[in-house]
């Protein structure tokens, strides 16, 4: 079994919310300098700038979960990965059913935009990517699960667009694969306060939005290999895998 | 009726953008979710929230709102209020509840 640094909550350029700077190619170095192994990519409501990452990554020997940080209805963030670019478009036809029809003014909110290699732009998006979804937590749950994706709620515990902020409490009927928490929380205390069972798993990750961001805030994982099914394992203790609480 | 007047006769504390407040009030809107106001509000409408983030103000200039009335003596953030100032959409504070400050303002306005 090997130790492996991942972040697994990294937004690119495509996010309005996120630097310029977040190109492929910046994210993927920065990454190394980190000496991460493995990097997630969630940018809010799209999926379309994973697979340059992907690209980019490979040539390095870096490692990339594919994924997406969705806004519920009820403006919860959750964090989804998928273990392959089809499955991954198959999850984007959903967040473009689901998304409301409203504009992006980047002046208020930032550029969308998805960059090749060369930092070349090669799609603008239109719609807002901050809005919420026309569906709720359980909904997108369900959906990640049918695609057999993996679904943990992003930084429950933070003061806005949390679990915790928005229904103020961790439902225990919620059939997340794990918990993502802010830096500030120590797991035991936040497993407690929230009457969670002992065994739930926790991670953290950065949820970067500028490249020095990346890396700040990680998660260990104890597996054999850096492949996805790996990543399963490990969030359900199985064969030995298991996330390595801090 | 003004954003100036709202706030000098229901005591709301001016924390920032004061060079809105003279914008014309259309009427109110009251949510805590962003898409919400993004979807319903409309022009002119001051919006009442305990919200304190900056997208509160982006999302307050994209519906061209008059103001932002925080309620429960929340503070707005340091970007809430940069952004706030340079948007000229005022930021006002209550320590009334969402529910007292909706029905006074109501009665003021007289707009449904």
């Amino acid at each position: 079994m090997n130790v492996y640094k991942a972040d697994l909550h990294i937004h690119t350029i495509l996010s309005p919310c996120a630097s310029l700077e977040m190109s492929p190619k910046n994210i993927v170095q920065r990454a190394l300098e980190q000496n991460l192994d493995i990097i997630g990519i969630t940018d809010h409501n799209s999926t379309l700038q994973c697979e340059i990452v992907i690209k980019e990554a490979l040539k390095e020997g870096l490692k990339v979960y594919p994924g997406v940080e969705v806004t519920t209805k009820e403006e919860i963030h959750c964090l989804a990965y998928f273990s392959s670019l089809n499955d991954l478009s198959e999850f984007q036809t959903y967040l473009d059913q689901y998304m409301p029809n409203i504009k992006n003014d980047p002046k208020l909110f930032g550029y969308q935009v998805v960059v090749d290699e060369n930092e070349n732009i090669v799609y603008e998006e239109d719609k807002l990517l901050i809005s919420a979804l026309q569906i709720g937590i359980d909904k997108v749950e369900q959906l990640v699960h049918e695609l057999n994706g993996i679904f943990i709620p992003a930084h429950v515990n933070k003061s806005k667009n949390s679990l915790i902020s928005q229904l103020g409490f961790v439902p225990s009927t919620l059939k997340a694969d794990a918990f993502e928490i802010t830096k500030q929380t120590d797991n035991q205390s936040f497993i407690s306060q929230n009457r969670l069972k002992s065994d739930t798993v926790i991670l953290r990750n950065s949820d970067a939005h500028m490249l020095e961001q990346i890396g700040e805030n990680v998660t260990f994982l104890s597996m054999e290999s850096v492949e996805f099914s790996e990543f399963s394992l490990a969030l359900n203790s199985l064969s030995g895998r298991k996330v390595i609480l801090q | 009726m003004n954003v100036k007047e709202i706030a000098e006769q229901l005591n709301l504390k001016v924390v920032s953008g004061s060079s809105g407040l003279s914008n014309e009030i259309t009427g109110g809107y009251t949510s805590d979710l962003m898409s919400d106001v993004i979807a319903h509000a409309d022009h002119g409408n001051i919006w009442i929230t305990l919200q304190t983030h900056k997208n509160v103000m982006a999302i307050a200039s994209l519906k061209d709102l008059s103001a932002v009335i925080i309620v429960n003596n929340q503070q707005p953030e340091d970007d809430m209020v940069s952004q706030s100032n340079e948007e000229g959409i005022p930021v006002l504070v209550t320590n009334e509840s969402t529910f007292a400050i909706n029905g006074k303002i109501f009665n003021l306005i007289n707009i449904a």
